[in-house]
């Protein structure tokens, strides 16, 4: 298990290090500088700029001078946004609020989601799996920034029940996390009902019936830990998604979260924040991935963990 | 006085309602089952056998119904049971152990869960009691070092190991009845032999009855007390074992034995296999349904369902050969 560990962390930290490379040249690749936008700027301000920042040197050099001192945990200062401020003071400061809207949303996720999918799939065919169907489906295709609005238009301006931005008390907090929810929500109670299925026609569902359980306990015990593995390997990544903030929801609500920063810091070319971001986001993917397939084990003694690759 | 009967099928009808039309996959099927009898069950792929005992314990599912005929299980009618009464019956009164022991046994948990959890739900006992009662069962079929057992996951085990820990969760609430659906089809000839000696010996231990399902003669000449061979959805002939081996009345057991090899036969002896293909139960014909693959066909056995003759001792057969016969006695 010790030496599993170590492998992942050392493929992690490859993973972690093609990325950064290859955001680095793409961010650079785009053309423009961050300082161009700034009016009234002459070349030579710019130049003086640019070589404040390390800039003016070659991009390979510069590649190397951001992983050696980001090895040392400096993530450098935002050049633009909240100039000289540190980067990851920025994230300290911005990531905690796209957490707790995350979270809460994930946890209605798939709380609601799982059972959803198991109640279909129990009920195949029935207009209850057809209800669902449709529910889950629209939820599927409409985009993030309707359903937000449409929350937004109907609660906040019409009915007024509830406030339309920032995040001051648990109120705030209901059509965010919502909005941010519900696609995920939709896609579990979907993929949950389509591997229920699958372990619903097996062999050992019709033992545990011919054992007399109830209904409860087979689908509950017997078919849904069979069913879990395709849900906790979206469930997982998604993790990192959702709690590194929705751009569309936190845009629509104005919750000050990472996602927003994020989206941004790219329209800004504030080079240090997209990176620290990136960066940020990818170790967090790389961790979830990581917890995705220990809990793998933990559902399936089946699985041996370190054999067959990754 | 009548003895006195464990379980009594009375023309049993299970169609299949699918798309292309009803399936009769059991057509009038009946039979009495005393205490303590081992029947089996033969006939081929689709002949209905497992559907028939699938009836009994309720494990029938869309788009199969039971739409007519009667089970009785000591006096009470099943068929009339709730979804909870059955709950409470499977598992309970009467238990099933299927075909593929690999499949049969749920992944993710482990024996010891799997075994107690029946235990745990029809007798409502503590945890530790139900260790102790899946662990006795466990010794019983005969597996060694249970305490490892217990905590071990079924793909840790062998196809006949697993077999066993089946039989073991069948038998763990003592039921009066075991279905047994093809239990030694999946797994190598020596096991089975192992599997067969083992219920042999637990029914003579525990004195349950079993309704034994197979498409192996031999097998149900080791075990058996009386046989039922169906073909078509139907009972063609049923009897006690050796009437059935010695002097089978139905063309379709004939067939069935001849196509079976001997241990005793003579080397120009060759097997005869039956000719032709089972019948299809969408568009079952009208008379006999063994008639279009039958040596002996007649014109009225293609139009009239034959009646069963009795032939003495219990032994049935539904074929006009006897009507002709009884005739020529006339």
């Amino acid at each position: 298990m010790i030496k599993y560990c170590a492998k992942r962390l050392v493929v992690a930290a490859a993973t972690v290090l093609l990325i950064a490379t290859i955001t680095f040249l793409l961010m650079n690749a785009v053309p423009g500088s961050p300082f161009l936008s700034e009016r009234g700027q002459s070349p030579q301000v710019i130049a003086k700029l640019e070589a404040k920042y390390g800039m003016d040197k070659p991009l390979i050099i510069q590649l190397k001078n951001y992983l050696v001192s980001f090895a040392q945990g400096d993530m450098g200062v935002s050049i633009k946004m909240q100039k000289n401020r540190e980067v990851s003071g920025i994230i300290a400061e911005k990531f905690p609020v796209s957490v707790r809207v995350g979270v809460i949303a994930l946890i209605w996720a798939v709380i609601v989601g799982i059972p959803l999918g198991c109640l279909a799939a129990y009920n195949r065919g029935k207009w209850i799996d057809s209800l669902l169907r449709i529910v889950t489906t629209a939820g599927v295709a409409v985009p993030g920034f309707v359903i937000a609005t449409v929350l937004l238009v109907i609660f906040g301006v019409v009915l007024k029940v509830l406030p339309t931005t920032g995040l001051d008390s648990w109120k705030n907090y209901i059509m965010p996390c919502f909005s941010l929810g519900f696609y995920p929500m939709c896609y579990t109670a979907k993929l949950t009902r389509s591997s229920m299925l699958d372990a619903i026609n097996q062999d050992y569902i019709r033992t545990a019936r011919a054992k007399g359980l109830s209904t409860s306990k087979i689908i509950f015990k017997h078919a849904l830990r069979n069913s879990l593995i395709p849900v906790v390997t979206y469930i997982g990544p998604l993790t990192a998604y959702v709690i590194t903030g929705g751009f569309v929801v936190e845009t629509v609500f104005s919750i000050p979260g990472l996602g927003k920063y994020f989206v941004q810091s790219i329209m800004n070319k504030d080079y240090p924040i997209i990176m620290g971001t990136t960066i940020f986001l990818s170790i967090l993917l790389v961790f979830m991935m990581f917890v995705v397939d220990i809990v793998y084990k933990l559902i399936d003694p089946r699985i041996q963990l370190g054999k067959g690759g990754e | 006085m009548e003895e006195k009967k464990l379980l009594e099928v009375k023309d049993l009808k299970v169609s299949f309602f699918t798309p292309a039309g009803e399936v009769k996959a059991v057509d009038g099927v009946s039979y009495e089952l005393g205490y303590g009898e081992v029947m089996g069950i033969v006939g081929e792929s689709g002949s209905g056998k497992s559907v028939e005992a699938y009836s009994i314990i309720g494990l029938l599912q869309n788009p199969g119904r039971v739409i007519g005929g009667s089970i009785t299980f000591e006096g009470e009618d099943i068929l009339s049971y709730s979804e909870k009464q059955m709950q409470d019956f499977r598992g309970n009164k009467v238990s099933m152990i299927f075909q593929n022991p690999m499949t049969c046994l749920n992944p993710v948990y482990t024996i010891g869960n799997q075994l107690m959890e029946a235990l745990m739900c029809h007798r409502s006992m503590p945890k530790a009691e139900a260790k102790k009662q899946a662990m006795e069962m466990l010794e019983l079929v005969g597996i060694n070092n249970v305490e490892k057992r217990m905590v071990q996951y079924p793909h840790e085990l062998s196809g006949g190991m697993r077999q066993r820990v089946m039989i073991a969760m069948g038998l763990i609430c003592h039921p009066q009845l075991l279905i047994a659906d093809e239990p030694t089809t999946a797994l190598d000839v020596t096991i089975q032999a192992q599997i067969l000696e083992l219920m042999k010996n637990l029914q003579k231990k525990t004195q349950m009855s079993i309704i034994f399902i197979t498409h192996n003669l031999g097998v149900v000449a080791e075990i058996c007390d009386k046989v039922s061979v169906m073909y078509g959805g139907k009972i063609v002939e049923q009897g006690l074992v050796n009437d059935i081996f010695y002097s089978p009345a139905h063309p379709y057991t004939r067939g069935l034995l001849r196509s079976m090899p001997r241990v005793d036969a003579e080397e120009y002896e060759r097997l005869i296999p039956i000719e032709g293909t089972p019948i299809d139960l969408l568009n079952a014909p009208a008379g006999c349904s063994f008639a279009p693959r039958c040596e002996h066909c007649m014109k009225v056995c293609l139009n009239q369902k034959p009646a069963y003759t009795d032939l003495g001792n219990k032994h049935i057969s539904a074929c006009w050969l006897h009507a002709k016969d009884a005739k020529k006695e006339a």
